[in-house]
């Protein structure tokens, strides 16, 4: 059902900000919740104490950053029934068993062993104590890979049939479902750049210490921890992602022509470093290329075919009816480049602070010490970039091939009720990432604190202090 | 038949989230009468539901969750019917969690106060909210059929539902009180007996009005059973009090709760969504399940795992028995000034 459009360009705004601002924490909690479980294992194998003050330290900004996941979160999930009734009609008996699995395997599992770790210290064996915090972990894994299976099956339907009567889709195979070949590239995609963003704010704000003299031994441990995690992170992603690109030249032949603004079919394309063209013309003024890049990355084969725009357009033309199926160019093409160049310069710094690290130096240095602390930000870039492609290059369709996003909005619901809850989910999004931000950089700026005796610890008296101050 | 047990279940799982999160809801609408204006008393207060209360927010979830699975017809008619409460009870939840968890993080004495109002306003909302949306849920929307619902926000605001969230905020601060008497000592406990003293008669009053309400809305024998016998678990639970038997007293309020959830949907049966004035256009289990392999498959997930959940959350019940008082957080409030 066709609504009018400004309609269902606000729900659009609605989701793309409220998704986005989730996945600014999301990568953090994944990645830091992981790496925190990493330094209490340390501490717990060698007894070393220093490893239990980086846990207590890292740990309380992961929990600042976790409450900010949790929250936004609950949108997303209500969401798709408030703003995007007419898909969740469509779609719901696919897509929502595994947002019904990720709850009730992953949240609960997150959330309870979350609990356990921030008020267990004292209470809970050294041992049990460090299980809870790998169960959360393992709980925000979980939760990606489902809601990862939901998303990729809107990138490419697989294991439903369209039911005659109702029109909608159902399910035929959950397994075909979670197994989703799409999903088998995306989630190691989003995994390694979840890691990628945990190591480099780690980095990043160790260094900002470092740089300042503070406590140097102590970050310095941090740093060459998160350095390696960065270093294969890095490559996790560009190889990941190349596996990535391969698959959505498959099966969305019209994301891959759009993000490298190929309009004509070629053989032995090449990687598009900068183009400027005329959309309604349907050809590049100036585009400066890498020569047979783009079909190795595609194919794995220097002189592989990559379909053009054009090509792709009358297809679908043919195959759909007609209609404009190609996506806002201009927002695919600079996305992806920004995706894949932030996370190649990422790796560059990766390595060149890696290779400083020899024989057990820190890094340092006038200028890759800052660097470091600003380069904290390219993950999060990155992300944005890599969603906004990966979302908007499927456009004009909410689930490809089958459902258009103009006629996935709710019908029911007003234009102006839409305006209101943007502007509501705008004005509180913005407080808490103001009050967020600063509750991380002030416990991130902190001295960490020296253990005082006798605290207990893992249920028996350890060299502690401050412990309570992770809970309330 | 497998339709069946999913309208069951998801009833079950709405009334886990009640009945945990109805405690959460009233000790957090509770925390300045309970605990007072010193500081140690506020963390216990709060200590009490600290490790828990996120983990019971997922019961929310998992019953959205299973209301998209298991019946896509009922999430987007009634997520989208209710759009504006539904973002109002978005918008506290937020403020909620938020405020729990920045709380202890805050650096001054003023975040902690903003937090305190936000911890009151994200518990004492939703309670009132999600008692109003439920109430006209029972009561029926106006849809098309197409089963998209017309009456807007204004329309929610009718007396009989205004009263289901009256007795709904008060269940949940009865709820909350009871809760605090039982997992604390001292000076906070006996503010909570204090609390439920003056609460009891009027959360009383309320219940019996809105479920003999029910009862003439929708009408229906299953219904009116399931609310009479929720209103003697809260006479229990007063009774209990009396003699000063926290647990059992507990086991009332969270029983008076479970049973009258449990009363909404034997009231809503074999609806979903009732059309309000026009009952063919009314969203039946049926019309709105999805098709036979997608419940099979979650009946599977369901049958496999809640027992693995229900057992790990009873277990950081148990770990977390222990009741609270101020003076023993008062040394590690000490240290949290350092760290
Ligand atoms: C790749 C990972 C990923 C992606 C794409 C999304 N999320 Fe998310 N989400 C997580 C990974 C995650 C997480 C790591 O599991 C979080 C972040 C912080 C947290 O507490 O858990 C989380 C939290 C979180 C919560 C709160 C859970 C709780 O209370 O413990 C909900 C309800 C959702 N998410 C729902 C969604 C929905 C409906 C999404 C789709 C639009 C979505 N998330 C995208
Ligand atoms: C967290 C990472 C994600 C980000 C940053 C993101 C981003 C976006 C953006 C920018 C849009 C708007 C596209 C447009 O208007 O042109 C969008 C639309 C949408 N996405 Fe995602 N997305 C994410 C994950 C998901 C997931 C995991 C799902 C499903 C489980 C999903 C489902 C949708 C739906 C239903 C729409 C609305 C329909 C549409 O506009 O196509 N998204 N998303
Ligand atoms: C450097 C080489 C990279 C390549 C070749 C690459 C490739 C890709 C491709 C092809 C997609 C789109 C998949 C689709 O729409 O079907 C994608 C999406 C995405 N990328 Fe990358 N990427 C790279 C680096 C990064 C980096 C550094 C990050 C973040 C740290 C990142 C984060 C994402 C995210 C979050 C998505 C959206 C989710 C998804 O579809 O997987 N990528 N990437």
């Amino acid at each position: 059902m066709a609504t009018d459009m400004s309609h269902e360009t606000i729900a659009r705004w609605q989701f793309a900000i409220t998704t986005v601002y989730h996945f600014l924490f999301v990568p953090l909690t994944i990645g830091l919740s992981l790496l925190v479980a990493v330094m209490q294992t340390v501490w717990n194998r060698t007894g070393n104490v220093e490893w239990l003050r980086l846990t207590r330290f890292w740990g309380k900004l992961m929990l600042i950053n976790f409450a900010m996941g949790i929250v936004t979160g609950i949108v997303q999930e209500f969401q798709f029934g408030m703003n995007w009734s007419d898909y969740s009609r469509f779609v719901g008996d696919v897509f929502g068993a595994p947002l019904a699995m990720e709850a009730l395997i992953a949240f609960f599992l997150e959330s309870t062993f979350l609990g356990l770790w921030i008020f267990g210290w004292d209470r809970l064996p050294r041992n049990v104590h460090l299980a809870t915090i790998w169960l959360a972990s393992l709980g925000t894994v979980i939760s990606a890979y489902f809601i990862l299976a939901a998303n990729s099956w809107m990138q490419h339907p697989v294991g439903y049939r369209i039911n005659p009567d109702t029109g909608h889709a159902e399910l035929t195979s959950i397994w075909q479902v979670l197994t989703n070949p799409t999903q088998l590239v995306t989630f190691p995609h989003v995994l390694a750049a979840s890691l990628l963003t945990g190591g480099a704010v780690i980095v990043g704000l160790s260094c900002w210490h470092l740089r300042r003299g503070q406590q140097v031994e102590l970050h310095g441990r941090a740093v060459r921890l998160g350095l390696v995690v960065c270093a294969v992170a890095s490559v996790g992603v560009m190889a990941s992602g190349h596996f990535q690109g391969q698959v959505m030249t498959r099966q969305q032949p019209m994301k891959m022509a759009s993000a490298e603004a190929l309009w004509e079919t070629e053989r032995g394309a090449g990687l598009s470093l900068f183009a400027y063209g005329d959309v309604s013309h349907g050809e590049n003024k100036i585009d400066i290329k890498v020569p047979r890049l783009l079909s190795f990355m595609a194919t794995n084969s220097f002189s592989g075919t990559v379909r053009g725009v054009n090509d792709v357009q009358a297809a679908e033309a043919a195959q759909y009816g007609p209609g404009d199926y190609t996506p806002v160019m201009g927002i695919t093409f600079w996305n992806f480049r920004a995706m894949m160049g932030l996370g190649a310069v990422y790796f560059g710094l990766a390595m060149l602070g890696l290779f400083r690290m020899r024989g057990g130096h820190l890094p340092g240095g006038r200028y890759l010490l800052p660097a470091f602390v600003w380069a904290s930000a390219l993950p999060y870039l990155a992300n944005t970039a890599g969603w906004i492609f990966t979302e908007m290059g499927r456009q004009p369709w909410a689930v490809f091939g089958l459902l258009r996003t103009s006629d996935a909005v709710s019908p029911g619901v007003s234009t102006t009720a839409v305006i209101a809850t943007l502007a509501g989910f705008t004005v509180i999004y913005g407080t808490l990432a103001a009050v967020a931000l600063r509750l991380f950089l002030h416990h991130g700026r902190h001295e960490i604190p020296a253990l005082s005796p006798n605290v207990t610890v893992g249920g028996r008296s350890q060299p502690g202090g401050a412990l309570p101050s992770l809970a309330y | 038949m497998l339709e069946e047990f999913w309208f069951v279940l998801v009833a079950v799982l709405w009334v886990g989230f009640f009945v945990l999160e109805g405690f959460d809801f009233g000790v957090a609408a509770l925390l300045p009468v309970i605990g007072g204006n010193d500081e140690t008393d506020r963390r216990a207060v709060l200590g009490t539901i600290g490790p828990v209360w996120d983990a019971n927010e997922v019961w929310l979830l998992t019953a959205g969750g299973a209301m998209f699975a298991a019946f896509p017809e009922w999430y987007a008619s009634l997520f989208s019917g209710m759009y504006l409460a539904l973002f109002l009870v978005l918008f506290s939840l937020i403020i909620r969690g938020v405020s729990l968890e920045y709380r202890g993080k805050a650096s001054s004495a003023a975040g902690r106060a903003w937090c305190d109002r936000g911890i009151v306003i994200g518990g004492a909302l939703p309670a009132l909210l999600f008692g109003v949306a439920f109430a006209n849920m029972v009561r029926g929307l106006e849809m098309t059929p197409e089963h998209d619902v017309t009456g807007g926000f204004l329309a929610l605001l009718n007396p009989y539902a205004l009263l289901g969230g009256v007795t709904m905020l008060l269940l949940c601060v009865l709820h909350g009180a009871v809760f605090l008497t039982l997992k604390t000592r001292g000076a906070v406990r006996s503010r909570a007996r204090n609390v439920t003293r003056s609460l009891a008669a009027p959360t009383l009053v309320a219940f019996a009005a809105f479920v003999v309400w029910t009862v003439a809305v929708r009408g229906g024998i299953a219904g009116a059973a399931v609310g009479a016998a929720a209103l003697l678990a809260l006479g229990f639970a007063v009774l209990a009090w009396f003699g000063e038997r926290d647990g059992l007293a507990f086991a009332g309020t969270a029983g008076a709760m479970a049973l009258l959830v449990a009363s909404w949907f034997a009231a809503l049966y074999p609806d979903v969504l009732p059309a309000r004035g026009m009952p063919d256009n009314s969203l039946t289990i049926n019309a709105a399940a999805s098709g036979h392999y997608t419940l099979t498959v979650m009946t599977w997930v369901a049958v496999l795992f809640t027992p693995v959940v229900l057992g790990y959350q009873a277990w950081s019940y148990w770990i977390f028995r222990r009741r609270l008082v101020g003076a023993d957080l008062a040394d590690l409030a000490g240290s949290h000034e350092t760290g």
